[in-house]
């Protein structure tokens, strides 16, 4: 066997003895450990048995060691929680206890509820309105002064807590626009006139030779009730303004006559229950800021 | 004719027959009767290889030449090189492949429209063909094909059995291309690292304990008394992913006619099982296997002898048995109870000084051959690549830190650990070993290029640097956006603003895969020049006639 | 043969390995040995420690349609961006809720707690957009979020779901575990058309089976259920079913 030829033998550069093996022409050396590596490895060992005295380590029959710390995650961030909140509370003690209006009305506070109320928005809230609020096509812009459910902070607060069309919530915001054309009320046709009239109050164009009068009567037979007699909109019902310039789902042709025939019934969750009771108002007061807010 | 020609099939050579006209009609009858498409087409694919595995296996009988070759000619080892021959292309083809689907999911971070829209083509799927690309079809093969060409040039016997390489060779391409069509059609366990379903889980089984004998036996015909170190590694990673895979895939299948299963454990105790096994994949495939390779071509290359034997023997065992309990720091601040999140967290600082052991014991040995870096591209790979092992050894400690990970964990970070380590590590430790290989396997005195490896030396390392370095910033960015307060007390940054600030460095890291792939490129048109050209000599004596240990 | 290997001075501890390096077969038990003892301590005791999973009211097992909307989330990969664990860490419950806990994911099979946030943390998400968001999100995410690099997948609510396979889900699941009753499993397939549709023969049978599931018709199109249908279903549901107002948070420390 090729081995037995040779015993261990020295290797000039390292000035060391091999162990006298040869696989394949590989020859090993039997340097001794380096120090430092052992030393290291040994300081790993000893500071892995501290940390299982310290903290919660070994399994037993029943139970665990739970290290002479009595440390617990779940714990330590219970203790964060209540420090941050601590921190919170330092700077704005009434938060807490104010309702909306006195929120707003003290700047100290109302500053802070921005603070918190941006934050919340940015991850609960954007998704729907976009950053800063702007909405989009079927999610209404916080913003602008026109309101669906209404600006006021009051308003504001209810909508957020209960939401709007959200079915898990009884106190949720209600009112649909009726689907004209499934529920058998309109043809296409029809739609397409009372459209031409919702253009017309609009100040939008409108088709040439469309028959307003026409329009205007199948609005007041189904449209006042809930739009109001000058469309002005009546936000108890959630029915928005269609004489100004801002469109939910859009105003091009194709679109309002969809919206008559198919309907529409954009759906806003609730935050009661999500959300804290604080945070929500912040949130009133924040979306209240973005420039719609009605006294 | 025939008769004179019909040798009879060997008893082995029957079994196998036998067992792939079984697979045929199995196959073929689920092929026919099952409602899920994706899964037909599997069936289908098994069926086709297992027909035309047994004409092979037949034909073989019929054709005199193919007598059972001697395990020895002139008293010199007859090694069997063929299925290594096969599992070295495909090792290159699959790397190719996956680094590919690499940079184009990168680029599908940086620009999402790249998922058009399509089931197929979207993120969520072609993740874990990259993973599963680079890792089991790429380092599996170089694996397969170091271990079964190491274990006989260091015991100095043939392969054991003749079938069955072949089988561990195509049966493991088959898995691969089963589990990657797989995810492709929406097959998958949803299990990382170990996404494929029950039948392809099952088959790869049969493969994997095929794998073990195969190289058992080749160890248990060995002409030396004793076993080298670097299959001590291989043993290790051969015996103890099978152990991993068994546990964590163990399922329970709807019915044979559809590819869908469920995992017998649940929710908590299934996170430990999948951490176990994802982490020790990482212990014994990426790192236990490539240290293997190690252990061979380093000392071969640089004509030195290994550093430490002692080394080994401490570095080896310490390794595995550590390796093991570190899984749970992938799950730290989980809902994993913190007992086992510290013993998670402690062995991983534990293990820092075995891992290291190996890197010692691979970059030592250079001592006194230090100057052939500067000559030999081939070994510097291989030493940058141990540089690299040991900065990810270095890094996963550190990383293991509850305090660390609670920043770290879900970031990029996590991404730029791997790649230093996937990229780094694995992916020059194979590079450098195929560089030695192929002229060995197709007897060629030298490589088509060495300035060529240089090339790709330095393009893919600039890769490399490129990739980690960008998540490491947008990682440690991102993980420190989620975690801001204003000085009010609130949090300061939304999670889409966290997307967009990391749109730069996904450019950027898309840019440092696009050139690792170029590296991979120009070694596949070196390698197959090497192969091909006839400027590339022969090696005029066959080199494995001569036995190097009796110089 | 003598061994040579460890010099020609008295036998050393190193020299001891060598039984190891002639013998395979020790070397296979040795590393057997070796690689089982930190597996049994760590996963073992999960399944026998009381502590281990939190005892709470709510959990239930998933719903059919719910079980074929995770099943779609597997197949998609969500999980490759979207975590479902909120850590017990402050910004994170201030972002996503309460952080998760083991119970929540009792039949989960496989657990879906992800390792990278590609997306945000999903394991809380059910609730928070309606319906009509979601199936927007997915026809065309940066339609909603134009930041977003989540990818489309316009092809869920074209696609309709395969329903019949959910009684073999339910069944393999019920071998693993999970509390499906006979009365669940044997009317799997009603349960899953009646959550899609309120007005379903079998609706009162599936509120019974599944108190306070959702019931309703997930993507808009109520003629057809969808991939999306199941998928939505799911989505709404995750994080919502244990009951926090009287889950005792000190007494599960641990
Ligand atoms: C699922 C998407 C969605 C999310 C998330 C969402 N909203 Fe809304 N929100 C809507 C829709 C849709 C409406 C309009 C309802 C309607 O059409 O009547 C609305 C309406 C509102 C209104 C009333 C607007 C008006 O004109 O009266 C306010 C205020 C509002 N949202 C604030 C918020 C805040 C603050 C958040 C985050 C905490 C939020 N929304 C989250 C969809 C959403
Ligand atoms: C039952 C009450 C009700 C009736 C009757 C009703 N609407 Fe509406 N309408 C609503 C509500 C509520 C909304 C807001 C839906 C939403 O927020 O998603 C709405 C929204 C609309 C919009 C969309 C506005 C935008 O900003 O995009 C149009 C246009 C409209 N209605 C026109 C009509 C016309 C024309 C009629 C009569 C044919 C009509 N509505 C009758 C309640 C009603
Ligand atoms: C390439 C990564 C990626 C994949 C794959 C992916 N997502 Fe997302 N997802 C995101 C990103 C980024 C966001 C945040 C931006 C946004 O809202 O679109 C997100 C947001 C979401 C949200 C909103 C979460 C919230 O709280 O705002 C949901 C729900 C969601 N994804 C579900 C899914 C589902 C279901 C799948 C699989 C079918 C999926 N995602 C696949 C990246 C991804
Ligand atoms: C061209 C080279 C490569 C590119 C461009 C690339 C790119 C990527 C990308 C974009 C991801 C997803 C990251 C995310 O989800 O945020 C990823 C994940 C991954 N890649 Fe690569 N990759 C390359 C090579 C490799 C190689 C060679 C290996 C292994 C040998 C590897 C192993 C992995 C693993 C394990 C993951 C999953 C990481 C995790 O889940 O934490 N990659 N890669
Ligand atoms: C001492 C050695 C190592 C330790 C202690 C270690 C530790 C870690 C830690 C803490 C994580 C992050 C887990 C998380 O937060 O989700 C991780 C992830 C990872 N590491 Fe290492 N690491 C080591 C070496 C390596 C090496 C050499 C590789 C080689 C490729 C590697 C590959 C990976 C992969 C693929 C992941 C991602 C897993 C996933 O989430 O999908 N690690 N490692
Ligand atoms: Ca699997
Ligand atoms: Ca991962
Ligand atoms: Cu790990």
């Amino acid at each position: 066997m090729s081995e037995a030829k040779h015993g261990p033998d020295l290797d000039t550069p390292t000035g060391q003895t091999t162990t006298g093996h040869s696989w394949d022409g590989i020859k090993e050396l039997n340097t001794p450990l380096p120090r430092w590596w052992l030393w290291t490895f040994y300081l790993t060992i000893l500071w892995a048995v501290g940390y299982w005295i310290a903290y919660p380590a070994w399994p037993l029959i029943a139970s665990h060691t739970t290290g002479v710390l009595g440390y617990s995650s779940r714990a330590e961030l219970a203790q964060a929680m209540t420090a941050l909140e601590a921190r919170r509370d330092v700077q704005s003690a009434g938060l807490r206890q104010a309702t909306v209006d006195q929120i707003a009305a003290d700047p100290a506070l109302t500053r802070m509820a921005i603070a918190r109320g941006r934050a919340a928005f940015g991850d609960n809230c954007v998704g729907c309105h976009g950053q800063g609020g702007a909405g989009g096509i079927g999610y209404p812009n916080l913003t602008d002064d026109e309101w669906i459910w209404g600006g006021t902070l009051a308003d504001i607060e209810l909508t957020l807590l209960h939401g709007a069309r959200w079915s898990q919530d009884n106190r949720t915001r209600t009112g649909d626009m009726l689907a004209f054309g499934k529920l058998g009320l309109m043809q296409r046709a029809q739609a397409e006139s009372v459209v031409e009239y919702v253009r017309s109050i609009a100040g939008l164009d409108v088709e040439r030779g469309a028959d307003l009068a026409r329009g205007r009567q199948l609005f007041v037979e189904h449209c006042v009730s809930c739009h109001g007699s000058e469309g002005k909109g009546n936000r108890t019902l959630g029915a928005p303004d269609l004489t100004d310039a801002i469109w939910l789902y859009g105003s091009s042709r194709t679109v309002l006559v969809e919206t008559v025939l198919n309907g529409r019934a954009g759906i806003m969750p609730a935050w009661a229950g999500r959300l804290d009771p604080v945070t929500i108002k912040a949130l009133t007061v924040y979306v209240h800021s973005l420039g719609g807010g009605q006294r | 004719m025939a008769s004179k020609a019909l040798r009879g099939l060997t008893s082995a050579e029957v079994g196998a027959a036998t067992t792939a006209a079984l697979l045929f009609f199995v196959c073929l009858i689920v092929a026919g009767m099952t409602d899920h498409s994706g899964y037909a087409f599997h069936m289908v694919i098994f069926t086709l290889a297992s027909g035309w595995a047994f004409f092979t296996v037949i034909n073989r009988g019929f054709d005199p030449e193919s007598a059972p070759p001697p395990r020895t000619i002139d008293g010199k080892p007859n090694y069997n090189m063929g299925p290594i021959k096969v599992a070295t292309i495909a090792a290159m083809g699959w790397g190719i492949a996956g680094f590919l689907v690499g940079l184009v999911i990168a680029l599908q971070l940086a620009f999402p429209a790249l998922n058009f829209d399509l089931p197929w083509t979207n993120f969520g799927r072609l993740r874990p063909l990259h993973t599963s690309a680079v890792i089991f079809a790429f380092g599996g093969n170089v694996l397969i094909a170091t271990s079964l060409y190491v274990v006989q040039r260091t015991c100095r016997a043939r392969l054991a059995g003749e079938l069955a390489p072949w089988f561990v060779v195509l049966g493991y391409n088959l898995f691969i291309v089963i589990a990657g069509t797989g995810y492709l059609l929406g097959i998958t366990q949803g299990k990382e690292y170990a996404e494929p379903e029950w039948y392809a889980d099952l088959f790869l089984t049969t493969v994997w304990v095929t794998y073990l004998l195969v190289f058992l036996g080749t160890i248990w015909r060995r002409d030396e008394p004793h076993i080298y170190v670097a299959n001590w590694f291989f043993i290790g990673f051969i015996v103890t992913i099978a152990v991993l895979h068994l546990g964590n895939n163990a399922a329970i299948p709807v019915s044979i006619l559809s590819p869908k299963s469920y995992i017998i454990w649940s929710g908590i105790q299934d996170a430990m099982f999948q951490w176990w096994y994802g982490h020790n994949a990482v212990g014994f495939f990426l790192t236990a296997g490539f240290l293997g390779i190690m252990y061979y071509f380093i000392p071969k290359r640089a004509e030195r002898p290994v550093y430490s034997y002692r080394l080994s023997i401490i570095h080896f065992w310490s390794l595995i048995f550590m390796y093991i309990w570190a899984g749970p720091h992938h799950l730290h601040y989980t809902a994993l109870p913190d007992w086992a999140q510290t013993l998670g967290m402690t062995f991983s600082i534990m293990l820092w000084m075995p891992s290291w052991g190996g890197m010692i014991n691979g970059l030592m040995t250079l001592s006194g051959a230090w100057d052939r870096l500067r000559t030999d591209p081939v070994l510097r790979m291989m030493v940058v690549s141990v540089a690299f092992y040991g900065m990810a050894t270095f890094e996963g400690p550190l990383m293991s830190i509850k305090a660390v990970n609670a920043l770290s964990h879900y970031t990029d970070w996590t991404i730029g650990h791997v790649h230093s380590g996937a990229l780094g590590w694995v992916g020059y430790i194979s590079f450098g070993a195929i560089y030695c290989l192929v002229p060995w396997l197709w007897k060629k005195e030298r490589l088509y290029s060495d300035r060529l490896v240089e090339w790709h030396f330095w393009i893919s390392t600039i890769g490399i640097v490129l990739y980690i370095s960008a998540m490491w910033v947008s990682g440690i960015m991102q993980g420190l956006m989620w975690r801001a307060y204003t000085n009010l007390g609130f949090l300061e940054y939304s999670f889409v603003e966290t997307v967009e600030a990391m749109h730069p460095y996904y450019v950027i890291r898309a840019l440092g895969g696009l050139l690792f792939l170029c590296g991979a490129l120009i070694m596949a048109y070196n390698l197959w020049r090497t192969i091909v050209d006839p400027a590339v000599r022969s090696v005029a004596v066959a080199r494995q006639s001569v036995p190097m240990a009796a110089e | 043969m003598t061994d040579l290997t460890h010099s020609h001075k008295k036998p050393t501890l190193w020299a001891r390995h060598k039984i190891f390096e002639t013998n395979s077969i020790i070397m296979i038990i040795g590393v057997l040995i070796v690689i089982s003892i930190g597996g049994l301590v760590e996963i073992a005791p999960l399944f026998y420690l009381s502590s281990t999973i939190e005892r709470v009211q709510g959990m239930r097992p998933y719903t059919p349609l719910e079980l074929a909307g995770r099943e779609i989330y597997v197949r998609e990969g969500c999980y490759n961006c979207h975590s479902q664990m909120v850590r017990p860490l402050r910004d994170e419950i201030e972002r996503y809720g309460p952080y998760s806990l083991a119970a929540e994911s009792m039949y989960d099979k496989p657990f879906q707690w992800g390792s990278k946030r590609t997306g945000p943390d999903l394991a809380r998400v059910g609730g928070k957009y309606s319906d009509e968001w979601h199936v927007q999100h997915f026809n065309a995410p940066r339609a909603l979020v134009p930041q977003s690099i989540m990818p489309g997948y316009p092809f869920l609510a074209q696609r309709p779901l395969d329903a019949d396979h959910i009684v073999g889900a339910m069944q393999a699941n019920r071998v693993g575990g999970v509390p499906y009753s006979d009365e669940q499993i044997a009317n799997a397939v009603s349960d899953l058309r009646a959550q899609h549709d309120p007005e379903h023969p079998g609706a009162e049978g599936f509120q019974r089976r599944y108190p306070k599931a959702l019931q309703r018709d997930f993507d808009g199109d109520p003629r057809t259920v969808t991939e999306a249908d199941a998928l939505v279903a799911y989505l709404q549901m995750l994080g919502t079913l244990v009951d926090f107002k009287v889950y005792d948070n000190k007494a599960n420390f641990r």
